[in-house]
């Protein structure tokens, strides 16, 4: 936000562009737990945008993502965050989107050049002084990467030798202390401004990462579909075995958003006590999913009644319903719950 | 008026909807309607956001309780912008 306002104080031109890999922070997390929702839900690139008066392309990259989380040539940070490879891939997809024009981007002119909000030091992987060169390199922008903030600690890009920005007016911040771009935001009258001093998306989360990690052991693949990371974020995920889990909805807005998958999920939810649904992924056999029921029952109303009925749902398209006592919370073993 | 074309965005979670509406807009003509149909609360916000981004005109938005159970559902016509 800030690195393409001080650009555009200059008199160029800037379009943004927003990259949806699926383990995005922003929009479905708050579109699916309705507790605790502070501030109003709003997609925070479109809401900068509407801040800047800039228009933001939002670019669907499911599926070339994988390539990047799958098989990162850099590896991967503190968790399952391969932040130095996602730089490039999007720098270099930025690159291609203004060429080609793709998304429409930047159909008035063509691009002249890219930027960045990166600061050096801000984050251990990706920004360091060290690797500003690779993203810059392997991404094919070389110099034509600029980073507004922290330009002045970096040799002079083609913008700035050229002359079509002004080095002088650009920044040299470095390092974690936020002070001088919360000083630049003040001074540039953006009042509500907020930038998530962690990563950017799920991957940087270790509870995510350890469930990814246990989808991956489970299925003996890394394969993965938009519809596995978006159910990583929703729920309790609870292992009793390696060949099944339970996804159980926390409150409402969860047990909305897992009623959606029903049909490709075995389902069980409670009938004599109010409750959560639950799905079961993997390949349960009639006494697993007893068991399911029994845990089921435990984060039901009816966790300390003797009987709790279940209605389960199975892929072939047969329905039972079970009467089973709630395990004892005791039984419900730590090392079930995943990536807690 | 009646929309043209008509976009399904129902189960999506933001900003799928916005990106399918982003694609969708750009094969249509400047003046032709979109009608965007989803079930994700967030669109309230995003789709008009994205719309006053991209200059295009947001003619409806309504929200409409579904017969079937399926809970709230959110419709907006969409104008492209000239
Ligand atoms: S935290 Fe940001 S840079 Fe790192 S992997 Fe996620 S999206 Fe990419």
């Amino acid at each position: 936000m800030l690195a393409a306002r001080v650009i555009m104080d200059q008199g160029v031109e800037v379009e943004g562009v927003n990259f949806f890999t699926g383990f995005c922070v922003e929009g479905h997390t708050h579109a699916i737990r309705e507790k605790k929702r502070i501030k109003p839900k709003r997609n925070n690139a479109l809401w900068v945008a509407e801040q800047l008066g800039i228009k933001l392309h939002i670019i669907d990259v499911i599926e070339e993502y994988k390539d990047v989380l799958l098989n990162p040539k850099h590896g991967y940070g503190a968790n399952l965050n391969p932040c130095l490879d996602c730089k490039v891939f999007m720098v270099k997809k930025a690159v291609a989107l203004g060429l080609t024009g793709e998304g429409g981007f930047m159909t008035r002119h063509s691009f002249d050049f890219i930027i960045t909000g990166e600061v050096i030091g801000q984050r251990p992987m990706s920004q360091r002084k060290d690797t500003m060169p690779v993203i810059a390199s392997e991404s094919g922008a070389d110099d034509l990467l600029l980073r507004p903030l922290c330009a002045r600690l970096l040799p002079a890009t083609r913008p700035e030798r050229e002359g079509w920005v002004d080095r002088e007016a650009l920044y040299d911040f470095n390092g974690r202390n936020r002070k001088p771009q919360i000083a630049l935001a003040r001074s540039l009258g953006f009042s509500d401004w907020s930038q998530p001093a962690g990563g950017c998306c799920f991957l940087t989360d270790i509870q995510y990462s350890a469930k990814l990690a246990d989808l991956w052991e489970a299925r003996g693949s890394r394969e993965y579909e938009l519809d596995d990371v978006m159910l990583l974020k929703v729920g309790r995920h609870i292992r009793p075995a390696p060949h099944f889990k339970l996804i159980v909805g926390r409150e409402l807005g969860e047990n909305r958003y897992l009623e959606g998958y029903r049909n490709t999920f075995t389902s069980l939810y409670p009938t004599s006590h109010n409750g959560p649904l639950c799905l079961i992924d993997g390949e349960p056999t009639a006494a697993d999913l007893i068991l399911a029921a029994r845990v089921l029952a435990r984060y039901s109303q009816g966790k300390t009644s003797d009987s709790v009925t279940v209605h389960i749902d199975r892929l072939d398209g047969t329905s039972e319903e079970l009467a089973v006592v709630p395990l004892p919370a005791q039984e419900i073993q730590q090392s079930w719950h995943v990536g807690a | 008026m009646s929309a043209l074309e008509s976009l399904d965005a129902r189960g999506l979670l933001c900003p799928l909807p916005v990106i399918r509406t982003q694609d969708r807009i750009k094969n249509l003509q400047p003046g032709e309607l979109l009608e965007v149909v989803a079930t994700d609360p967030g669109t309230m916000q995003d789709i008009p956001a994205w719309c006053r981004v991209h200059g295009h005109e947001l003619v409806t938005e309504e929200t409409v309780d579904n017969e079937s159970g399926e809970g709230l559902v959110y419709r907006f016509e969409i104008r492209v912008n000239a």
